[in-house]
């Protein structure tokens, strides 16, 4: 029973070039990247392109898996994969799929072709296209064991894997909301950061390659620091100017674009994987399996989550937050210093962010947009549990995380994300508030 | 640097059919953001349900063009209807939220292989609108001044969709001088003042979620009647941060903002990309650190600082007038 599916998406795509792009250039051309199991680019691949028959160009994929033909204009023309210049244990996912006919090009367009790849073997079920695989996704399977309570169990594990990364990623989010008020659609870069960070600390080529462990720890320190300086020197001094609610969301969406853009600037468009901890035999227990990496990184991030839960009940400043959050204007009558308390409130949440972000590219992989793509999912778990709850945002996000996993039970892997973003609204409908929320208007 | 290729480029682009694409829709979020105040974050979708709405009818049901149109409407009315009844008592900030979701919610089942029969998955559908060349009055030939030329069919689409944007800019003109217009004005200033008015504000809320809704539907139509290709992933959340970048450039609540700002915005775009490349290709900028595959991001980054400085220093845009504009109503 596989019911993770091995299948590779081998995607032609021209990655940014949108319609302006296309604009600014001249000539038509088919282009694309080629991408193998677990997005790794596919080398020295041949493709020709044809037009009635009669070869009009070809292509060898480069070292990243792109390539380009320029066409002689527009038209109609045969695009194919040839076959045998396929590495080893890669093959169309449909029959007859290495040529794709009729690919039609308007004048001045450069035309992207997919051709979808699986491995031998592999069901034939469709790409797990969303915003990144599915949570394991390319690991081995539970294998040997079938049953559907099996594949509960293995769905549960995956899900809860899935949760408490939203989990620890979402705290600050629901924190930064509770005091400062603000709806921080940066958050999802923070993540990014702290995963770019980690993987520059111990992958990079031009970084100093330390082990991942000590980098992790570095790029929590950057993300809290990161965090601080969102505070002082972009959202207080906006608060000080009276700058309104809306307006301070719409201007973190701002921030979201231009962050997520430079991070694409400077760490390219190809997801990478760390190089520690990679290949793991699964450790199964009865019909669940498990890496002893995903293993150590749901531990600690249970510990982690605990870590904060102990800080706001006995501490003066978890407190301090919690007063907050209850209630500002109170808090700050009762002399808390209510500006001191968004700033920890910041770092932490920028240093749980960054943590959330080198788990996540540790069980997935670290690209520019897995901080954005996990927002929503934040968001969800979030409203789920009560806006400007801790616990709330635990617990929400643990339930994101398992109805995104559970739902491949009965519908298509494809609709995961899907399933768990309609739940969000299902909540709304019934209970605003949220789990944990405390009934307000807000509506 | 050849500045006439630039400025050519950025002029094409500033009055090309995508701009007025762009402008449609944005004048239907300028109806939801600036007229009613209503966060909605997910006008994206409503440009997938009508880019789609042609594209599904014609090829994969073999329909008229014209159904398709009809179609793309229906499916506009219904997503508003749909997306308006269980998050339109919700707070400005769960609004904008709930319609991000159900705009991803869209694109997911629209790419997903379940839906594939329907809609070509992560292919997506192309080559359904040469119905609408067909009927093109203008002789083949190239029509233009210096470099900034169009083919007939270029032409053709191009004085389509800004004649669609002169209706809409017209149809927005005489609503707000009507007594509906200033009903949701009011409700956008003071929801609880309209509601004691004995304002049914839930229903005038709807409706102009609606009418905002389906002028996003026919600005996906003409997206994707000049390119002839609806594919799942170009509709994405960044499209509506877009569009909320140029609206706000433009001036929310005003009836020219959008128009003004999609016009402004594709200059500056195209200008920006077309400039990079040069750069970069004349060695100004070394390709170590822009690649030439870099420059969209440069762009998006730009347009990100934009929306903040903008709503940092000037949240009332070009046109706008900030005693008008209360952005936070509530």
């Amino acid at each position: 029973m596989r019911h993770r599916l091995a299948v590779a998406l081998l995607i032609l795509c021209a990655g940014l070039a949108l319609s302006p792009t296309a604009l600014a250039q001249e000539g038509e051309a088919l282009r694309g990247t080629l991408r193998g199991p677990d997005d790794k680019p596919v080398q020295g691949v041949k493709i020709t392109v044809t037009e009635d028959g009669k070869q009009v160009g070809e292509a060898e994929t480069s070292a990243s898996g792109r390539w380009e033909i320029e066409l002689p204009g527009p038209g109609t023309y045969d695009v194919s994969v040839d076959v045998d210049s396929l590495p080893e244990g890669l093959q169309l996912r449909q029959e007859g799929g290495e040529t794709l006919s009729d690919v039609s090009v308007q004048p001045d367009q450069q035309r992207t072709v997919i051709f979808p790849l699986t491995t031998p073997g592999a069901g034939g079920a469709g790409g797990t296209g969303g915003p990144s695989p599915p949570p394991g996704a390319g690991e081995q399977d539970g294998g040997g064991v079938s049953g559907s309570l099996g594949r509960v169990a293995q769905l549960l594990v995956d899900g809860v894997k899935f949760g408490v990364i939203i989990a620890i990623s979402a705290i600050g989010l629901s924190l930064i909301f509770g005091t400062a008020g603000l709806i921080n659609f940066a958050h999802g870069e923070m993540v990014t950061l702290g995963a770019v960070v980690a993987f520059l600390f111990s992958t990079a080529a031009a970084g100093p390659g330390i082990q991942l462990i000590p980098a992790a720890l570095l790029a929590v320190i950057v993300g809290g620091l990161a965090g601080g300086a969102m505070e002082r020197g972009l959202w207080r001094p906006l608060r000080g100017r009276g700058t309104g609610r809306i307006q301070l969301f719409i201007i973190s969406i701002g921030l979201s674009l231009l962050l997520r853009h430079v991070i694409l600037v400077l760490y390219g468009a190809q997801p990478n994987s760390y190089a520690d901890y990679t290949l793991q035999r699964a450790l199964r227990f009865g019909p669940v399996s498990i890496t002893p990496r995903d293993l150590i990184v749901v531990v600690l991030s249970f510990l982690a989550l605990i870590g904060v839960g102990l800080m706001l009940q006995r501490t003066r400043i978890g407190k301090a937050m919690r007063a907050v959050s209850d209630n500002r204007d109170l808090a700050e009558a009762s002399g808390i210093d209510v500006s001191r308390v968004i700033l920890v409130v910041w770092v932490m949440g920028g240093m749980l962010a960054a943590l959330g972000g080198v788990f996540y590219g540790l069980i997935e992989i670290v690209s520019w947009d897995m901080g954005f793509n996990l927002l929503l999912f934040m968001f969800a778990g979030v409203i789920l549990g009560g806006l400007g709850t801790a616990y709330g945002a635990m617990v929400g996000s643990l339930v994101i995380g398992l109805i995104a996993q559970l739902s491949t039970l009965y519908f298509s892997v494809e609709l995961q994300f899907a399933w768990a973003l309609a739940v969000l609204i299902l909540v709304l409908l019934v209970r605003p508030q949220g789990i944990f929320g405390r009934a307000e208007r807000i509506g | 640097m050849d500045f006439s290729v630039i400025l050519g480029d950025a002029l094409r682009g500033a009055i090309s059919s995508d701009a007025a694409a762009y402008a449609l829709m944005a004048i239907g979020l300028n109806i939801h953001f600036g007229y009613t105040g209503l966060l909605n974050f997910g006008q994206v979708g409503f440009m997938l349900v009508g880019a789609y709405g042609v594209a599904i009818t014609v090829t994969t049901f073999g329909g008229s063009l014209w159904l398709g149109v009809v179609v793309g409407v229906a499916c506009a009315v219904v997503l508003a209807l749909a997306l308006g009844i269980p998050t339109l008592r919700l707070r400005a900030d769960y609004l904008a939220i709930t319609t991000i979701a159900a705009g991803e919610i869209l694109r997911y089942v629209y790419r997903s292989g379940y839906t594939e029969p329907l809609t070509g998955g992560v292919f997506g559908l192309q080559g359904f609108a040469d119905e609408f060349y067909a009927i093109n009055p203008l002789p083949p030939g190239r029509y233009g001044i210096g470099r900034v030329v169009f083919s007939e069919r270029g032409l053709w689409i191009l004085l389509v969709g800004w004649g669609l944007v002169v209706l809409a800019t017209l149809v927005v003109y005489l609503l707000m001088q009507s007594p509906w217009g200033r009903v949701i004005r009011s409700i956008r200033e003071n929801e609880d003042v309209a509601r004691s008015l004995g304002k049914n504000v839930f229903g005038y809320k709807m409706q102009s979620l609606v009418l905002g809704g389906v002028l996003g539907a026919l600005g996906g139509m003409v997206f994707v009647i000049s390119t002839q290709s609806a594919h799942p992933d170009g509709y994405n959340p960044v499209v509506t941060f877009n569009l909320y970048a140029l609206l706000v450039l433009g001036g929310a609540g005003t009836v020219f903002g959008p128009v003004l700002g999609s016009v402004i915005f594709w200059f500056l775009s195209v200008f920006l990309d077309s400039f990079l490349r040069q750069a970069i290709e004349l060695g100004f900028v070394p390709a170590t650190i822009l690649a030439p595959a870099e420059v969209g991001a440069v762009r998006f980054a730009l347009v990100g600082l934009g929306l903040m400085l903008l709503m940092a220093y000037r949240p009332a845009g070009i046109l706008g007038d900030r005693r008008e504009l209360a952005l936070d109503v509530r």
